[in-house]
């Protein structure tokens, strides 16, 4: 165990004294993958920011349930106790037909044509706001809601939920996509880094096979150089996409400040930056175990 | 009766493209041996001693070191019986991207040495062949026969029980070559087991050893 040990912290000692000696081809390949990673991983920012805006938009995702002119202020209270016990559902509003018309008053324009009416023409209604904004639910619910005694109409406004899921949906995919191409980028970096490294090395090799060092003694610097590239190259991606929200997020001060609003791009979490660091390193295991596998076996002493 | 440390039963070798380099070869050597292996170049001098160490395998017949069969170990044994051997080679594969010292060290930072212990051990290897005040030169900043004498520090520095050394004087004038061939003796003389090739007949005139002769592939 003490020396199993002992052999990794050579083997990390040794890794990063190669780092050291060859810094600017270490930071090049670093800057490679980096680049390669920022591109999805920028996506991805983009997208978690515009889900948090779209959420944001979207947490009115409601339906409108209309009532029949019939019904009494028992039915009223009635249906308000079942909305409210509905799961899926956040919170319920009872609109009456006076506080609609009322409502519908203040519109602009709108009071002159109201003033020529005789009696009321709204109904009541309750507009039950949904706990998330996803069609299945809104769909499930609306479909529910129909059923209902004394409900003669409902709406939902799932259109607007659907048309955003769908374009998140669609960025989603398009940034996997992205990820999946540019992981293969990153694994053949790797990959011919540690074919030049094994090169080299080739009499280091040799000489170790012939003194009685196992394949994994000679295998394991190899990984560390292709996990620790792999990490460097993930917080390149992390550094680039970081700089980038910083200096969009300076231009959307300007537009916040003209509209009144906030609209701040997110920086990435913690727990993102992590991620993008273990799937880079798991990345640069991957290239260099197919590296290793191919190209260490074919130095064999004569 | 004393144990046969290495023993060959009629091993042939044949190389891709049909060469065969050894034929019929049938031998033992006890513990505690010092043997010398003849012939001109080309009869298999090489081949014998690669076979030993399991860097090449034979065709046919069983090669066996220490009781194991080395002819048909698995790969992933092969690097435990090399710890077992001392190896001199002929082109001496000396890394020059580091001291004498680390040369000299390797053998035991590949078994996970504590680095004290492993410089202690390599600095008494050094100083056993007359190296240690050039323990930080470079390798290449050695002479021929220092040179050689740091393979025999590497070879050594782990305590082996069989030496093999591939024609270990061969470049070297017949003064140098004498003090290699008596350093080994004197490994011999403290229990271990000696192989080396020579084409050279006069340690074998000095010494009178047991020596094998080869001849195109067999056993003379």
């Amino acid at each position: 165990m003490r020396t199993w040990l002992r052999h990794h912290a050579l083997s990390f000692a040794h890794t990063i004294r190669r780092f050291a000696t060859n810094p600017v081809a270490s930071l090049l390949n670093a800057l490679v993958i980096g680049v390669a990673l920022a591109l999805p991983l920028g996506g991805y920012a983009l997208l978690a920011n515009v889900q948090h805006f779209a959420r944001g938009l979207a947490a009115d995702a409601q339906i409108s349930l209309f009532l029949a002119p019939e019904a009494s202020k028992a039915d009223i209270a009635e249906i308000q106790k079942r909305l409210r016990g509905t799961p899926g559902v956040r919170g319920v509003e009872f609109v009456s037909r006076e506080k609609a018309l009322d409502g519908l008053k203040r519109t602009s324009g709108m009071a002159e044509v109201i003033a020529t009416l005789r009696n009321n023409p709204l109904p009541d209604a309750f507009v039950a706001t949904l706990a998330a904004s996803d069609t299945a639910l809104t769909q499930r619910l609306e479909q529910e809601f129909k059923g209902l005694p004394k409900v003669a109409y409902v709406q939902a406004d799932s259109a607007w939920v659907e048309r955003v899921s769908s374009l998140l949906r669609f960025g989603r995919t398009a940034v996997i996509l992205m990820a999946a191409l540019l992981s293969f980028a990153l694994v053949a970096v790797t990959f011919n880094t540690i074919r030049l490294q094994i090169l080299t090395q080739r009499d280091e090799i040799e000489v170790s096979k012939l003194i009685g060092a196992t394949n994994a003694y000679i295998r394991r610097p190899f990984f560390y150089l292709g996990i620790l590239q792999g990490v460097f190259g993930g917080l390149v991606a992390c550094v680039i996409v970081e700089a980038a929200i910083f200096v969009l997020n300076r231009d959307l001060d300007g537009l916040a400040t003209l509209y009144g609003t906030d609209a701040r791009l997110q920086l990435l979490s913690l727990a993102d930056a992590f991620t993008v660091l273990a799937f880079a390193a798991a990345l640069g295991w991957l290239g260099t175990s197919v590296s290793v596998s191919k190209h260490l076996s074919k130095i064999e002493p004569r | 009766m004393a144990t046969d440390i290495i023993s060959f039963s009629k091993v042939c070798k044949r190389y891709p493209g049909g060469y065969e380099a050894l034929k019929d070869v049938s031998f033992a050597v006890e513990t505690g041996e010092m043997v010398f292996i003849t012939g001109h170049s080309g009869a298999g001098k090489s081949t014998l001693l690669k076979l030993i160490a399991a860097i090449e395998r034979a065709t046919t017949g069983t090669v066996l070191v220490a009781g194991q069969n080395v002819s048909s170990m698995r790969r992933p044994a092969i690097p435990f019986l090399r710890r077992n051997l001392g190896l001199i080679f002929q082109d001496q594969k000396l890394l020059y991207d580091r001291s004498a010292l680390d040369n000299v060290m390797l053998p035991l930072v590949v078994t996970g040495q504590p680095w004290r212990d492993a410089a202690k051990r390599a600095r008494a290897a050094l100083d056993k062949v007359g190296l240690l005040q050039r323990e930080r030169a470079n390798p290449i900043a050695l002479s021929g026969g220092e040179q050689q004498r740091l393979c025999i520090a590497r070879a050594v520095v782990n305590r082996p029980n069989i030496l093999i050394a591939d024609e270990p004087t061969a470049s070297l004038d017949a003064e140098y070559a004498d003090a290699i061939i008596d350093m080994f003796r004197s490994f011999n003389q403290v229990g271990v087991t000696v192989l080396i090739s020579t084409h050279d007949d006069r340690p074998i005139r000095r010494l009178n050893p047991r020596v094998l002769t080869l001849h195109r592939g067999s056993l003379a």
